[in-house]
């Protein structure tokens, strides 16, 4: 036996015994594992949670009366009319609610972004102390109008303009004027900030330096993603029925109390075919205006 | 002299000022539409009642009794979430197998128009539907969540396995292996980080979600500002509303700290 394969074998122990050291990530895998066990058990509890409801819904509870008359859907010429007015509702609050947020936006964005900012040119791009602390309040407000889902403002505002759709133009236009002001004041300071500087560094005003300097990079990254933010709407001005504010959300709302099932199915037949839509024209408006 | 080379002239974008054209169209005919007329929200009346109403939501009740109730409903709200994205994550894998084509095309077909019909109704909808099913409470809205997230975790799950490189999983095949070892030990490694992910991004959405499940009837946090501003309290609604702005933040920053310290890397 050649000397050299005992010291071959010894290697290879040692290494079979490197390989049965204990995993070493072991420990704070089980300890996380054990810390989402502990969160989940109150989680049980206070979600009440019991899934054999669904399974038992036998023809005498709510949803064994509404189920036992969904089909067919419902298509008497009364009621298709009623639809087709709501689904244009529907589509009336989206468009006039993005239309009423988007110069908001633009405003709020052009006053709070860093980008167009005097002082910044001569301190390496952060604006003066002034700029900044007047800057602040915009942000926040930014941040208050967008955090606060839009279906609680539909609900605040069907009780201070009354039901109907002008509660539901107003939530969107409020909420989507916060999320587009952030997303144009970001989109703004992420753009190449040289022509703009230059601009504003040879003297010009400072809304020609964002008309010449800085929209026309950042125009087509605006377009789409007002577009992409229209087609949100149209989804949430569907689910802002449901609190009073028009459209769709409250035919379903109106037809799910009536127990009327066969309406219900068509009014989300009609939802889903709207929802398909409008994310067809979407995708062709962002691919010709990019 | 050297000429300089001409850049071309830019296309005229007669399609661009024609689409840009029919959205102004169409705006115009929404407003039109809507009959919208604020001028009456505008009269001093009225905006002086609007701004009675508003200026009652800037003292928010914080007594301590409503503070625990409040306390209580978030919890009920954190937990519908939790549970429901839970349960959203177990069905969605056992969907996304089929929608990923592991037992044939009739049943994946099946599966994926399954998943679409989950996705596409929002949750709220599924809520007002789990309320006639389940009753009033927390119940519905983790059904509510469970059901909408099932659609969403299904279809992205089946789409990581479809892009996963299925070399691993051969080799397993190919030495002896079962289809099952084939899967746990060749594929699923790969896939965990990914669904791992999704569903933690799912349940940040599905705590923002929770909070508003309540104004059909299905708990939480929703609930309770849907029965206060019912009953005019706007003090109560007030503390409400602020409490779940802080829920949001309070998740949107954990959400950025965890992406900063584990994903930067």
């Amino acid at each position: 036996m050649p000397p050299n394969t005992s010291h071959d074998m010894s290697s290879t122990n040692a290494q079979t015994a490197q390989f049965r050291q204990r995993d070493p990530a072991a420990a704070p895998r089980l300890l996380l594992a054990l810390t989402f066990l502990l969160l989940l058990w109150p989680g049980l509890h206070y979600s009440e949670l019991d899934l054999s409801v669904l399974f038992d819904s036998d023809s005498s509870s709510a949803m064994g009366a509404l189920l036992g008359n969904a089909w067919p859907p419902a298509h008497d010429q009364a009621f298709l009319e009623l639809l087709w007015h709501s689904t244009l509702e529907t589509l009336a609050i989206a468009i006039a609610g993005i239309a009423l947020a988007l110069p908001v936006a633009l405003l709020a964005a052009l006053l709070a972004t860093r980008a167009l900012s005097r002082a910044a040119l001569h301190q390496n791009g952060s604006p003066a102390l002034a700029g900044r602390l007047l800057r602040w309040p915009l942000r926040a407000l930014l941040i208050l109008l967008r955090s606060v889902p839009e279906i609680v403002w539909a609900l605040l505002l069907v009780r201070a303009v009354g039901l109907g759709p002008s509660a539901g133009v107003l939530a969107i236009a409020i909420s989507y004027s916060g999320m587009l002001g952030k997303v144009f004041m970001e989109i703004f300071e992420s753009v190449d900030q040289r022509p703009a500087r230059a601009l504003v560094g040879a003297g010009a005003p400072r809304l020609m330096a964002f008309l010449y300097g800085i929209l026309p990079n950042a125009a087509a990254e605006m377009l789409s993603y007002t577009v992409y933010r229209w087609e949100c709407a149209l989804r949430a001005s569907v689910v802002m029925g449901f609190v009073g504010a028009g459209g769709l959300g409250q035919q379903l709302e109106l037809s799910l109390r009536m127990f009327a099932g066969d309406e219900v199915l068509t009014i989300l037949l009609v939802f889903l075919l709207l929802v398909l839509l409008a994310d067809q024209l979407s995708r062709l408006l962002r691919k010709r205006l990019v | 002299m050297k000429r300089v080379p001409q850049t071309p002239r830019p296309p005229l974008r007669a399609a661009g000022i024609l689409i840009l054209l029919a959205l102004m169209v169409a705006v115009v005919a929404a407003i039109r539409f809507l009959a919208l007329d604020f001028s009456g929200v505008m009269e001093p009346v009225s905006l002086q009642q609007m701004r009675e109403y508003f200026v009652q939501f800037l003292q928010p009740d914080l007594t301590a009794s409503h503070l625990q109730a409040i306390g209580n409903a978030a919890l009920e709200t954190l937990g519908m979430s939790a549970i429901g994205t839970l349960l959203a994550a177990v069905f969605g894998v056992c969907l996304s197998l089929p929608a990923a084509g592991y037992f044939g095309r009739v049943a994946q077909h099946c599966a994926r128009g399954l998943l679409n019909i989950l996705r596409a109704i929002p949750e709220l909808v599924w809520a007002a539907l789990m309320v006639l099913a389940a009753g009033l409470g927390p119940n519905a809205g983790t059904l509510a969540l469970a059901l909408h997230t099932t659609g969403v975790l299904g279809r992205l799950f089946a789409e990581t396995l479809e892009n996963t490189p299925t070399g691993p999983a051969d080799a397993l095949r190919g030495s002896g292996g079962s289809r099952i070892t084939a899967f746990c030990y060749g594929t699923l490694p790969t896939l965990w980080p990914q669904w791992l992910a999704y569903t933690l991004y799912r349940w940040e959405n599905n705590i923002r979600m929770s909070s508003v499940l309540g104004f059909v009837g299905a708990g939480g946090l929703g609930q309770m500002l849907y029965i206060h501003l019912s009953l005019f309290q706007q003090a109560q609604a007030a503390s409400v509303i602020l409490t779940m702005l802080l829920l949001v933040f309070a998740v949107d920053s954990l959400s950025l700290w965890l992406r900063q310290r584990y994903l930067a890397r």
